[in-house]
């Protein structure tokens, strides 16, 4: 059973425990570059990016989180998507780089706009109508060519994986289908 | 009604918010300074509690013109207060766009026996608690999250305590008990019984549970994120202190890392002065904010 972290400094990481538990993987909380030792992958949560950043920042956790993303696979929804993106607007705001795509924070307005939608997910996931859930979510305005893109929603990538790296700009961990988070942990240890 | 595309939606948004801090602000630069420290969200409102209390009057929602100044300061997400009862403030702050709305005791209750019909909004309510049965009272009418009361603007962590403490053991009492004492309690409780055997069933209110109410020190919210809070509200306990970015930050820094005395303690010094305290217990009946509501 692989043994996962889960970022724990602020936002929903109790629910992707309970998540990648579903999905069959030991889940444990992170808060401390040490704790990242013991871990073969990393869940960042959704939550508020703005509080996560100033926490990574204060407790000098950018340089382990990039050199734990060099060797170990990562998987960011929505404010976990900020973090590792490459570019991010709305405001600008820095990221640990490791997926290449440019993501526009907020960007379909407030609370008032938080949605559940079904998506048509792409191989390597498993076929069936995909439930997402996106609060005060981003959107990803651009997609690396080392990047590709398994699901959208209006035409824009909501699920993108670059390497051993997962993004979401919505919360499976939210839902009761284990299928992302299962794709997630077959990212680990290859 | 928690299979719900809207509930859920509510309830999701009190997720992100988890292990967070709630700051109260009455301007955008407030605001902004909350946001740079780290809040995971600011609570607009006319007056901070401490404020309120001490000048005296009716306390109403925030000027419209203020709520939208502090939305457009920041990026995260914006509350706003509605006085209990007041179900056309509620619906001003939906029309405004707020990202969530407190129903709260901290304002003058504008209805005596009613809080406001919550499942018709489209907007998410928080609302405060001092029990259990007061708490499944409000999720029955529609809140997506509840914060414990506290006695807000006292400074004194003593009421926020014992808040958290009789909800979480109230809690854990229904697990033990059997189907048909469940009934029983549903009347003592003055609660719905689908609530009361949902909380028996797994041992937590079904939506976060947060505190609030006389957190002043990263000590204060470590103290109750042990007890079994999720997140913290600060109301007049940062700008009311002596510097309000250093001490907002260390008590974000608090509510990440409440099980870690080492950083605890890092995050204890040199914060200058914190906003002055009231003895609880000399408080007349009438001062009390927590019994407004029931």
């Amino acid at each position: 059973m692989p043994k996962v972290g889960v970022l724990a400094l602020q936002g929903d990481f109790e629910a992707h425990r309970r998540a990648l538990e579903r999905a069959g993987a030991e889940a444990v909380e992170v808060r401390t570059a040490e704790e990242l030792n013991g871990v073969e992958g990393l869940v960042i949560p959704g939550g508020e990016s703005s509080t996560m950043l100033k926490l990574i920042e204060e407790m000098n956790l950018l340089e382990p989180l990039r050199e734990f993303g060099r060797e170990r696979p990562i998987f960011g929804t929505c404010a976990g998507a900020i973090l590792l993106a490459r570019e991010v607007t709305n405001p600008p705001q820095p990221a640990l780089g490791l997926v290449d795509i440019a993501v526009q924070r907020n960007a379909y307005g407030r609370q008032l706009d938080s949605r559940i939608v079904r998506l048509t997910p792409e191989a390597p996931l498993p076929p069936g109508d995909l439930e997402a859930v996106f609060i005060r979510a981003p959107i990803i305005r651009r997609v690396g060519e080392g990047a590709s893109v398994l699901a959208r929603y209006n035409g824009d990538p909501v699920l993108v994986e670059h390497g051993r790296h997962l993004v979401s700009t919505f919360h499976p961990e939210l839902t009761g289908d284990p299928r992302v988070h299962q794709l997630f942990l077959d990212k680990i240890g290859k | 009604m928690f299979l719900d595309e809207q509930f859920r939606l509510k309830v999701g948004l009190a997720e992100m918010l988890k292990g967070g801090v709630i700051m109260d602000v009455t301007n955008a630069e407030q605001a902004q300074i909350a946001e740079k420290a780290g809040a995971a969200a600011v609570m607009a409102l006319e007056r901070v509690p401490a404020d309120i209390r001490k000048e005296g009057g009716v306390a109403r929602m925030a000027p419209v013109t203020k709520i939208r100044e502090i939305m457009r300061a920041v990026s995260i997400p914006v509350m706003a207060k509605a006085r209990i009862g007041h179900f056309m403030e509620a619906r001003i702050l939906e029309a405004l766009e707020v990202d969530y709305i407190d129903e709260s005791e901290v304002l003058t209750p504008a209805d005596e026996e009613h809080h406001i019909e919550k499942r018709s909004y489209r907007v998410p309510f928080v609302c405060g608690a001092r029990n259990l049965g007061e708490a499944l009272r409000r999720i029955a009418e529609g809140a997506a999250m509840i914060r414990t009361k506290g006695e807000a603007g006292s400074g004194n962590i003593v009421e926020a305590v014992r808040h958290i403490r009789t909800i979480v053991k109230e809690m854990k009492q229904l697990t033990v008990l059997g189907k048909e004492e469940l009934v029983a309690e549903a009347k003592k409780l003055q609660a719905p019984l689908e609530l009361v055997q949902n909380v028996a069933e797994h041992g937590k209110l079904p939506v976060p549970n947060f505190s609030a109410g006389g957190i002043a020190t990263p000590a204060d919210a470590a103290l109750v994120m042990q007890l079994g809070a999720e997140a913290v509200f600060v109301g007049s306990g940062i700008f009311k202190s002596s510097d309000p970015e250093t001490r907002a930050r260390a008590i974000v820094k608090a509510a990440t890392y409440y099980n870690d005395p080492a950083k605890l303690l890092e995050a204890s010094e040199d914060l200058g002065m914190a906003m002055p305290g009231l003895d609880v217990t000399r408080l007349h009946e009438t001062e009390l904010l927590q019994t407004r509501g029931w």
